[in-house]
């Protein structure tokens, strides 16, 4: 019996020990072959935005071949950025390169976020302004500029447009809250004869699908009270507020709610890629969201929507002088090298953002395949992106005597607040809680939530 | 003989035993110890003592909230699993025809995954509330039903086995003496089936109270907190706070530990009471 066990224990423990040889021996291999590259050290760069992933393997591929230092972009899924960073960076082989959402996001990384003020693309960013800094110090580059409006598709529109007894004759006409409601109104009472389900899509309440409410749309109101008493939005000022134009806010959500191709009751557990589909497959008109929308639009099976018929119009909420109001334009995506990397590391990761904003191959993988319109003067007014909707934010940020509002959603007091706001807006659109009880909460919340803020 | 087994136990326990430390002890303590500190990664701590533990409960009342949520929700999914359950492998236990296809089906769901089931129950119980214009999140009763009802059917397929693989294995002796005896069904099931499958029960509690305590995945995908959290159960509540807030993650992890004693305390009880109450055959 016992000269029966011996082997087989060993045969036991052989097989663990050649488990751990193995896998082991694989990750010397693969270290081995990093260091048998030109260069010594090499680049991690952990990317936010899920919808250009693909195209991340492929300027790796082409950064490897042009420098010789090795990229490694790991891609972490839509709305788990933090999560993924914050075990990410737990290791000992952590990211390089991240991004911060803004100067709250820098609140929570500063330990990881290096100085970026001596890099050559700081250098040559369009607007200083923008880039996330403390103190004397850069820590966050904007990279891409982004804008969202009211997207619509301008076929229906034209359509509209040609009936008899039609509120507007062109989309140039609208450019406030009166008229577009004047034209969503009747654009509703006439949906059958346009064959559509409503004006707008619907209104994405399901909890974690509601940004476009809680966070983009509420940016409008508050960067009007906040621009209107010329608060200082890098000080303490921000930790307050009194939701000034909440009937501006309520405004256009009504309008958003009452004309929509589905009841205000049922939005509880709709998607924002519910709305974006209802869009492309042309049953509504109208839709609140940013360029980067064009991916999926593009992307739904069957979709009708013409590449040119896709343009934008701001969103109106009745503020004096909004015939001038633009888009909002701005960014929540920003460069950050981590701090704790080796300095070759974070020289080569400073290199390589540089190598992708300036050099030749870098700005046609950016324009072409990335869709990003880049923030830098090394891009000539003329490079901008082929997509149409990131043609149109180009064409409303260069528009004359047109005021873009900024985005100023990175001041708010963090997702527990926009869950309870979103949390109100729905069962305000259910009936269930009255609009003042929605403002109450909002201003009480944004002070607990900016009072909670340990940092 | 047996001695020189024993030389080897050591050798026998250790793969098993080092797999327990890395995947659960080590990162067991680890968060314990997190729970006092204030952190963005767990490599990059600051300690902070009982701070996390006192805003887990005073910040706002979502935790406490989620407590009585799931409390209610745990009390009334082990009573309406288990009685479903026993009665399934009672009416599969009497040579039916059909029984196997009908044990195969209802064991079925049992092996779909809970954020899979809860999207489909999402589609269906709003496909049924469309009728009266709302949805699941319209009101807090419908998606606390809803997932009771989502609980059950996920649950029931799984303890329905165990409890027939408990009633097989009745000693027919002893039902027969009862049956000569005189006595009726009821008093059959009451005072000799019961008792006899006691150590099944132990099993199918504990596996449902555990279970319905912990619910994640299922809460997730059918109604994600809506309305206003007022849906969100304990485990749900712990990840809002850890991912909510810059800085909370303490916070969450506090509550992840007050959640881990709560559970231990309740399966404790649980396995003495009804433990206390089996039989020997």
């Amino acid at each position: 019996m016992k000269k029966r066990i011996v082997p087989l224990l060993a045969f036991c423990l052989a097989l663990t020990l050649a488990g751990c040889g193995g896998s082991g021996g694989s990750s010397g291999a693969s270290a081995g072959s990093a260091v048998a590259g030109k260069k010594e050290g090499s680049i991690y760069y952990l990317n936010f935005k899920p919808e250009v992933a693909d195209v991340y393997q492929k300027v790796a591929a082409a950064y490897t071949e042009a420098t010789g230092v090795e990229l490694r972009v790991v891609t972490a899924a839509s709305g788990t950025y933090e999560q993924t960073l914050k075990s990410e960076m737990a290791k000992s082989d952590a990211p390089t390169l991240f991004q911060i959402n803004g100067p709250l996001g820098y609140l929570n990384w500063q330990d990881y976020c290096a100085d970026l003020s001596d890099t050559q693309l700081y250098q040559h960013l369009n607007d200083p302004s923008l880039a996330v800094t403390s103190k004397d110090g850069v820590y966050g580059i904007p990279y891409v500029v982004e804008g969202y409006g009211i997207l619509y598709n301008e076929a229906i529109l034209r359509k509209y447009f040609a009936m008899t007894g039609a509120k507007a004759a062109s989309v140039d006409e609208i450019n406030n809250f009166e008229k577009l409601q004047e034209v969503v109104e009747d654009m509703t009472a006439k949906k059958e004869q346009l064959g559509i389900d409503g004006v707008f899509a619907s209104t994405s309440l399901k909890p974690g699908e509601d940004w476009r409410w809680q966070t983009h749309l509420a940016n409008i109101p508050l960067s009007y009270e906040w621009s209107r008493s010329n608060v200082d939005l890098t000080g303490d000022a921000t930790r307050e507020i009194a939701f000034f134009y909440s009937e501006n806010y309520k405004k256009i959500f009504d309008l958003y709610l009452n004309n929509s191709t589905v009841d205000r009751k049922l939005l509880g557990t709709r998607q924002v890629m519910d709305s974006m589909a209802e869009f492309a497959l042309g049953r509504c008109a109208m839709v609140q969201n940013g360029n980067w929308a064009w991916n999926d639009i593009k992307g739904v099976d069957g979709n009708t929507v013409g590449e040119e018929d896709v343009k934008f119009l701001p969103v109106y909420t009745g503020m004096d002088g909004e015939e001038n109001q633009g888009l909002c334009i701005g960014t929540e995506n920003f460069f950050c090298i981590n701090a704790k990397a080796s300095e070759n590391d974070q020289k080569l990761a400073a290199d390589f953002i540089y190598w992708l904003f300036s050099s030749d191959t870098g700005k046609k993988l950016v324009k072409e395949d990335l869709g990003f319109i880049a923030p830098f003067d090394t891009f000539s007014a003329d490079e901008y992106p082929e997509d149409p909707l990131a043609r149109e934010v180009a064409d409303w940020m260069n528009k004359e005597g047109i005021q873009n509002i900024p985005w100023n959603f990175t001041l708010f007091p963090g997702q527990t607040f926009k869950d309870h706001f979103g949390g109100a807006l729905l069962q305000y659109a259910q009936g269930n809680m009255e609009w003042a009880d929605v403002v109450t909460q909002v201003v009480d919340d944004w002070k607990t939530e900016s009072a909670n803020r340990t940092v | 003989m047996q001695k020189s087994y024993r030389k080897y136990a050591v050798f026998f326990i250790l793969p098993t035993f080092i797999a327990f430390i890395i995947a659960f002890l080590v990162p067991f303590l680890f968060g314990i110890y997190l729970s006092f500190t204030k952190f963005t990664t767990v490599t990059n701590t600051q300690w902070v003592g009982w701070d996390n533990y006192v805003r887990a409960f005073t910040a706002n009342r979502d935790f406490t909230h989620a407590l009585g949520v799931t409390a209610a929700f745990t009390v009334v999914s082990v009573i309406s699993v288990n009685l479903l359950a026993f009665g399934l492998a009672l009416l599969l236990t009497r040579g039916i025809r059909g029984t196997n296809l009908f044990r195969t089906v209802f064991f079925m769901p049992n092996l779909i995954g809970g954020i899979v089931l809860g999207y489909i129950w999402q589609l269906m119980i709003n496909g049924l509330l469309l009728r009266a214009g709302v949805d699941i999140t319209y009101d807090p009763k419908y998606g606390f039903w809803g997932l009771v009802v989502l609980m059950n059917w996920q649950m029931i397929g799984y303890m329905m086995i165990i409890y027939i693989a408990g009633l097989q294995n009745l000693p027919g002796d002893v039902l027969e003496a009862a049956e000569i005896d005189g006595a009726s069904p009821w008093q059959k099931l009451r005072h000799v089936t019961i008792p006899m499958v006691m150590p099944s029960i132990t099993i199918c509690t504990f596996l449902t109270l555990t279970n319905s305590f912990k619910l994640f995945d299922q809460n997730f995908a059918l109604t994600a907190g809506a309305p206003m959290k007022k849906t969100a159960m304990l485990a749900l509540d712990i990840y809002n706070t850890f991912y909510g807030r810059v800085g909370d993650e303490g916070v969450g992890q506090a509550k992840a530990v007050v959640f881990f004693l709560m559970v231990a305390a309740i399966a404790f009880v649980q396995l003495w009471t009804t433990r206390s109450r089996e039989v020997e055959q």
